[in-house]
């Protein structure tokens, strides 16, 4: 057994403070940006263009079968060629570790959250969309007034899963270096060599904030399904 | 851009072996890490997954436990939980049994029972749901025609759960092919850390990446096939339909 010293991690809380609210900033940003690319991926998929919805399923099979780390691997490479291209500039250009990490999991996590989207929109009974099609609503006001609604409603509890998992999987940016809450943890327990306590009280916070959130969407999941069997 | 295939066809670093050698040699330690973690998921996550339906309190609060802990930890914490916390708080003559396994050996055994485990979380999460998704008769004929408890699960309730949850295990199973690269993060050098690297010493990352995206893609197709053919193979006509 070794001497445990738990003063090391009261002296470190601001600065994994920090990384936390950077994770948590990702986890919302990517939730944000990745349902409504998200959405528009499912759209797309679901379109009677069939060109379209081929791009669209070959994009989200493309991110749904590579590993996330390959992602952001891939993404933290080519987001600076993407910038020079647009720009015009002839060597790739920087935008900085967080501002990549943002679209990195904006990209990643739209494929997964259009899979629950598209879920979501197919559950809508058919004859809704006709309704609304007879009522003499465009497509747009159709999907805006209709069917997204009523698909949102039923799909918020798996949203809010998928957004525990993002929120989780943020800890992979620790690959690239960069100083979210287990980034921040993992360079201050590398400084002070102490790794057993700033790992286990990584995975304590990790734990507290899952838990806490996969219950509240148990408990928002069970009154959902209470409501509809009234309904 | 333009691809230059023939860089897979020189040599790397590594004395005797090509950059396509490099990445063969990381599928060949994803593939096995992914397929013993599976088998060690598949055991533990059925074992969890039947006790949290049995009709004891304290076993259903113990699976309910288990699965809590190990879905709301990130694989990468518990990873490092297992590699570099675990043998600290042991006793020292445990530990340093545990740190006597050098690299390759050590990061990967740490990895397959960390991804193991983890995965087991989510499996037992499955079969927990296969097996309360059959008619609660199916149970009460198995124990009325005289089968004890375990022969009920052995004989009928097993069976049906196993079929049905082929489709979300089909999707487990692609998935710990992917997160079998969380292990680079402890020195496991699998597909993903061997495409890194030989981005790192050639610099031709469209080929690099792309080669390991397009094994990585090769392997999520070969695991789909597989499991459709399992479960095309296990079919039991009418069964499963009639149940619904």
């Amino acid at each position: 057994m070794m001497n445990l010293d738990y003063s090391v991690l009261l002296r470190a809380l601001p600065y994994l403070g920090e990384g936390l609210l950077f994770s948590l900033q990702i986890t919302l940003v990517a939730m944000a940006g990745g349902i409504v690319f998200g959405t528009l991926l499912a759209l797309a998929r679901l379109s009677r263009y069939k060109k379209l919805a081929t791009v669209a399923a070959g994009y989200v099979n493309l991110m749904r079968s590579i590993p996330l780390i390959l992602a952001i691997f891939w993404i933290f490479f080519l987001i600076p060629e993407i910038v020079a291209w647009l720009i015009g500039a002839d060597h790739p250009v920087q935008i900085g570790t967080t501002r990549t990490a943002f679209i990195a999991f904006t990209l990643f996590e739209a494929a997964y959250f259009c899979e629950v989207i598209r879920a979501g929109i197919l559950a809508v009974p058919r004859g809704q969309e006709g309704a609304g099609q007879a009522l003499g609503f465009t497509y747009a006001q159709n999907m805006r007034y209709v069917v997204l609604p009523q698909a949102f409603r039923a799909m918020i509890p798996v949203l809010l899963t998928q957004t525990i998992i993002l929120f989780q999987d943020t800890s992979l940016l620790y690959v690239i270096s960069a100083t979210d809450f287990l980034g921040a943890a993992s360079k201050v327990a590398q400084r002070d060599g102490r790794l057993v306590e700033f790992y286990t009280f990584a995975a304590l916070v990790y734990f507290a904030i899952c838990f806490t959130l996969s219950k509240v969407v148990k408990r928002y999941q069970a009154r959902l399904n209470k409501n509809v069997a009234h309904a | 851009m333009s691809l230059d295939l023939n860089i897979f066809f020189e040599a790397s670093p590594d004395p005797g072996v090509t950059y396509a050698g490099m990445l063969l040699s990381g599928l060949a330690w994803t593939v096995a890490l992914a397929l013993l973690a599976w088998v060690l998921a598949l055991i533990v996550g059925t074992a969890v997954g039947v006790a949290r339906t049995l009709p004891f309190k304290w076993l259903v609060m113990l699976g309910n436990a288990y699965v809590e802990v190990f879905r709301n930890i990130p694989l990468l914490v518990q990873l490092f939980l297992w590699y570099f916390v675990l043998p600290e708080i042991l006793p020292a003559a445990i530990g340093n049994w545990i740190k006597s396994f050098d690299a390759p050996w050590g990061p990967f055994f740490t990895a397959l029972v960390g991804l193991g485990l983890f995965t087991s979380a989510r499996i037992a999460e499955q079969v927990r749901a296969g097996i309360n998704s059959l008619a609660k008769g199916q149970r009460n004929a198995g124990l009325a025609v005289g089968m004890t408890l375990g022969q009920t699960y052995r004989y009928v309730l097993l069976p049906m759960a196993a079929r049905r949850i082929i489709p979300p295990l089909t999707s487990e199973f692609m998935t710990i092919f992917k997160n079998s690269s969380v292990a680079l993060t402890i020195g496991v050098i699998e597909l993903t850390a061997q495409a890194q690297q030989m981005n790192e010493f050639t610099f031709r990352t469209y080929e690099a990446l792309g080669a390991a995206t397009v094994i990585y893609i090769i392997v999520a197709l070969t695991v789909n096939q597989l499991m459709a053919l399992i479960e095309r193979k296990s079919y039991i006509p009418g069964l499963i339909k009639q149940e619904r």
